[in-house]
């Protein structure tokens, strides 16, 4: 034990720069209440970083977009490609789902039903008109000869709008599943923390929606 | 119905390959089948592969980085004897396949050895030094596991089926692109990275949720120990460059599967965008890897020392400058891709300047030392030699961060010699320190200290021999990547080189040594107290091996180096604190979540590389319905009664009056 009896000799002298001590008999806890968050805060923080993380995943797509943008191989420009009538038709389909995600949100807070499945069946269908009209859009493309093979420009408009339109199905997929928890097993706190999740996302999309529209639409247009 | 997959890819023409594999693949299954035999699968199971416990997460990591680096390291050892022998001749290994071991040995040992050894030691240290119980999601924590060792096990399974990419460690197009690249190696790469850079990605996820949202009643942000500081960089760092890397690999699949033209050189495709974005992951990487590494230094120097750090805020400061000083830096991997001379400027300076936050963390660490009682044991040995080897390594580093320096030693031997001094010497290095240091606390008994030292100066001999010569041999001109040469001057260098890695591999033969003479001798070196290193922080308040809930009851901070006050009160007084109030203890139960997922996950990845679509939708959907099947469980958590609390603590509390006791008595 010469290891425990050379401690025992007393406190170091060396104490320097180490995080402050609290004073004697009044221990510094006024930050004690924050180090051990509730499983709601913990989960949608969590959740959060990972959100970062993707938007992080988006900005290179993004990037990759502005680098090759200009880059059109003697093909096609966005100026010839885009409608910006669809274009504001899928704004106001993404927007207005989120408007609903949002009375899903509260109906599910209330623990209404007819204000939480019909919020969720809003978002779905709004989703989906929004998947629809990107899908038209893209066969649309395709069928003229303006598919991502075409040119580097294109490659990376497909790659960034289509990595969006992804992450919307997947999001319905997600949504539909709440949808049947919810039913199977009511508003427990773990199924609400879900919820809370799948909201974040949802509005996350539109956040990175909006960054789609101005960079790659309005700007394509008008360039 | 196989997609591109035929018998004609199992490699029956090259025996190399084919052997090691078979051989490797063997004694793996060889593995699996004692197991049952001896009937210990069910406690595999319920204790390892389904646990969500972070220290045994942890250690499944750290026993994948050691598996992983034995394969990283005969790599090694082929490419040195390629080199020793191929002076004017062919050598033993064929260029085709020479290539594919240089690839798989930077992937290797980057992405399946320094990660996982450098997430396992997070894994079990920072929920123990912050006084806590579990991470922020410990389901999620198993799923990032499973998903690395998947990626692992692809890169494993194209000895036998296929092949691996024969583009290094950073796939540059347009050699990676169909054109030039159309055999199946480069997706095993990238399907490999996709799927453990998700598993490392929710890895960092998961660590700044814990190490900011869960900490003990009174553990403040510069309460925390050093280590915890450098994990939370390290997975702030991970948050911020993996998607980069996510989404750039993306692109490459979609050139290669879907003839999109990002970085090609037809239709207007930028080769170069790939360097800068790889860069703008592949750099924070390094330091990904290196921070936690330092963290580990900080707690070995110190307690080895028997002093607190020196300098704690300047080293917090200095870890998060590292942090965030590490994005603005890629683009010195490519200096001479012609960006201009006042972009390089730029990017060498910044260059410099990262320098000084790690001269900062040098000079603390000597001054931790400075008036210590210095015990020279493996961990403060593998430290010390970390002090002068990582030194030399930086200085190095800032000699190629000299844009015209660069010019001439870009590519070269020197840069190799460079980043293994920095990576073997850093991170190494440190997980090894991490390793002997904390193995008493994760197992219960300490390891044998005399081979321990016998491995340390193997290693470190070994490294500069394998090494130093390599600095030398690229002022002489030689690129690196060369499978054969004719320049007499470049040989004896070579052999020395190769000599090198000779005497590593009696150093790692020595670590495996230690390994089953320590567990030979448990009983002898069983570490009762839960504290054999007279420990600073929280981790060594508890047994060894703690329980599965840590801490019976959380413990109340007052100060920096939160164990060391409440010891000396103890060593003072003689006697322990009083006994705390029990209380029942929830704990997550375990879930086979992660390792079904990766099942799944191992067939999309191996479905989509050999192009067998349907397989890839199986799995996907196979995947989902985990996920569900999950999330619908009712029962999350299982109760630890206070009866079983109080038992088990009341055991560690008697073993640490008995050491008291006898301390008392040798007064």
């Amino acid at each position: 034990m010469s290891t425990a009896q050379e401690a025992a000799r007393g406190d170091d002298p060396y104490i320097i720069g180490v995080g402050r001590r609290s004073h004697a008999g009044l221990p510094r806890f006024e930050h004690a209440e924050r180090t051990l968050a509730s499983k709601r805060v913990i989960s949608a923080y969590g959740f959060w970083i990972f959100l970062l993380s993707d938007i992080i995943m988006f900005s290179a797509f993004f990037a990759a977009y502005a680098v090759l943008s200009g880059q059109t191989a003697g093909g096609p420009s966005g100026k010839d490609l885009f409608d910006i009538t669809r274009v504001a038709l899928q704004t106001a389909c993404l927007l207005l789902s989120s408007f609903a995600c949002g009375v899903a949100s509260i109906g599910a807070r209330a623990r209404n039903d007819a204000m939480y499945y019909g919020g969720m069946t809003a978002t779905a269908l709004l989703g989906a008109a929004f998947l629809l009209l990107e899908i038209r859009e893209f066969s649309g493309l395709i069928a003229q000869g303006a598919g991502p093979t075409r040119s580097a420009f294109l490659s990376s408009f497909f790659a960034l709008v289509g990595c969006h339109g992804l992450h919307v199905t997947l999001g319905l997929l997600w949504l539909l599943t709440m949808m049947a928890q919810v039913f199977a097993k009511g508003y427990r706190a773990d199924i609400m923390r879900r919820v809370l999740c799948f909201a974040l996302f949802w509005h996350t999309l539109d956040i990175i929606w909006v960054g789609i529209f101005t960079v790659v639409y309005l700007m394509g247009l008008a360039r | 119905m196989f997609g591109k997959l035929t018998w004609a890819a199992v490699p029956l023409d090259q025996p190399i390959p084919l052997v090691a594999g078979c051989v490797a693949f063997g004694i793996v299954g060889g593995i699996a089948v004692y197991v049952v035999l001896k009937g210990w699968a069910p406690y595999l199971w319920r204790e390892w592969i389904t646990s969500v416990d972070h220290k045994h997460i942890g250690v499944m990591y750290i026993f994948l980085a050691m598996v992983m680096l034995l394969r990283g390291f005969t790599d090694a050892i082929m490419m040195r004897s390629q080199q020793a022998l191929a002076f004017r001749a062919p050598g033993y290994l064929p260029p085709e396949h020479y290539d594919q071991i240089f690839s798989a040995h930077g992937t290797l040992m980057i992405l399946f050895v320094a990660m996982p050894f450098m997430i396992g030691l997070i894994n079990i240290v920072v929920p123990l030094q912050l006084g806590v119980r579990d991470v922020a999601f410990p389901t999620l924590n198993s799923v990032s596991f499973w998903l690395t060792a998947t990626g692992a096990l692809l890169i494993n399974l194209s000895l036998v089926i296929g092949e691996f990419a024969r583009t290094g460690w950073l796939p540059y197009p347009p050699l990676s692109e169909l054109d030039y690249s159309p055999g199946v190696g480069v997706d095993y790469y990238l399907w490999s990275l996709q799927i453990s850079g998700v598993g490392t990605l929710l890895t960092g996820v998961n660590f700044v949720t814990t190490i900011l949202k869960i900490r003990a009643p009174g553990m403040t942000y510069m309460r925390m120990p050093i280590f915890c500081w450098t994990a939370l960089a390290s997975s702030l760092l991970i948050v911020a460059a993996f998607p980069i890397l996510t989404a750039t690999l993306a692109m490459l699949l979609l050139d290669r599967y879907l003839g999109f033209h990002f970085f090609t050189n037809e239709a207007g495709g930028n080769p170069m965008m790939f360097m800068n974005l790889i860069w703008a992951w592949g750099h924070p990487e390094v330091y990904i890897l290196v921070l936690p590494a330092f963290g580990v230094f900080s707690e070995v120097v110190s307690t080895l020392s028997r002093k607190p750090l020196f300098g704690y805020r300047s080293m917090v400061a200095a870890t998060m400058a590292i942090c965030v000083l590490a994005f603005m830096v890629w683009l010195h991997h490519f200096f001479t891709m012609g960006a201009g001379a006042n972009v390089n400027a730029f990017f060498a300076i910044t260059t410099m300047i990262i320098a000084v936050p790690a001269g900062v963390k040098v000079f603390n660490w000597l001054f931790t030392m400075y008036g210590g009682r210095i015990r020279y044991a493996p961990p403060m040995l593998w430290s010390i030699g970390f002090l002068v080897t990582f030194v030399i390594g930086g200085m190095t580093g800032v000699l190629l961060s000299v844009p015209p320096a660069d010019f001439v030693l870009h590519n070269s031997l020197f840069l190799v010699a460079h980043f293994h001094n920095v990576i073997i010497g850093g991170v190494l290095f440190g997980a090894f320190a991490g390793y002997t240091f904390w193995f008493p606390k994760a197992f219960g008994f300490r390891l044998e200290e005399s081979l321990g030292r016998a491995a340390f100066w193997c290693w470190f001999l070994g490294f500069y021999l394998a090494f130093m010569p390599l600095y030398v041999l690229g002022f002489m001109g030689m690129t690196r990547r060369m499978q054969h040469y004719d320049v007499p001057e470049w040989h004896p260098w070579l052999l020395l080189a190769a000599a090198g890695a000779a005497v590593i591999l009696a150093g790692i033969g020595l670590q495996i040594a230690q390994l089953v003479v320590s567990f030979r001798h448990r009983e002898q070196l069983r570490d009762t107290t839960g504290d054999p290193w007279n420990g600073r922080s929280l981790e060594w308040s508890t047994s060894s091996p703690p329980p599965a809930f840590n801490f019976a009851v959380l413990p109340r901070i007052e100060g920096g180096d939160a164990y060391w006050e409440t010891k000396q009160r103890a060593l003072r007084q003689l006697v322990l604190a009083d006994e705390p109030a029990y209380a029942d203890i929830e704990l997550p139960r375990n879930s086979a979540t992660g390792f079904v997922c990766a099942f799944f996950a191992t067939f999309l990845g191996f479905a989509l590389i050999w192009h067998i679509w349907w397989l890839a939708a199986v799995s996907f959907l196979g995947a989902f319905a985990t996920f569900v099947a999950f999330a619908w469980r009712d029962r999350t958590d299982y109760r630890v009664s206070a009866d079983e609390v109080a038992r088990i603590d009341r055991e560690n509390r008697s073993a640490r009056r008995a050491a008291l006791a006898q301390l008392g008595a040798t007064e």
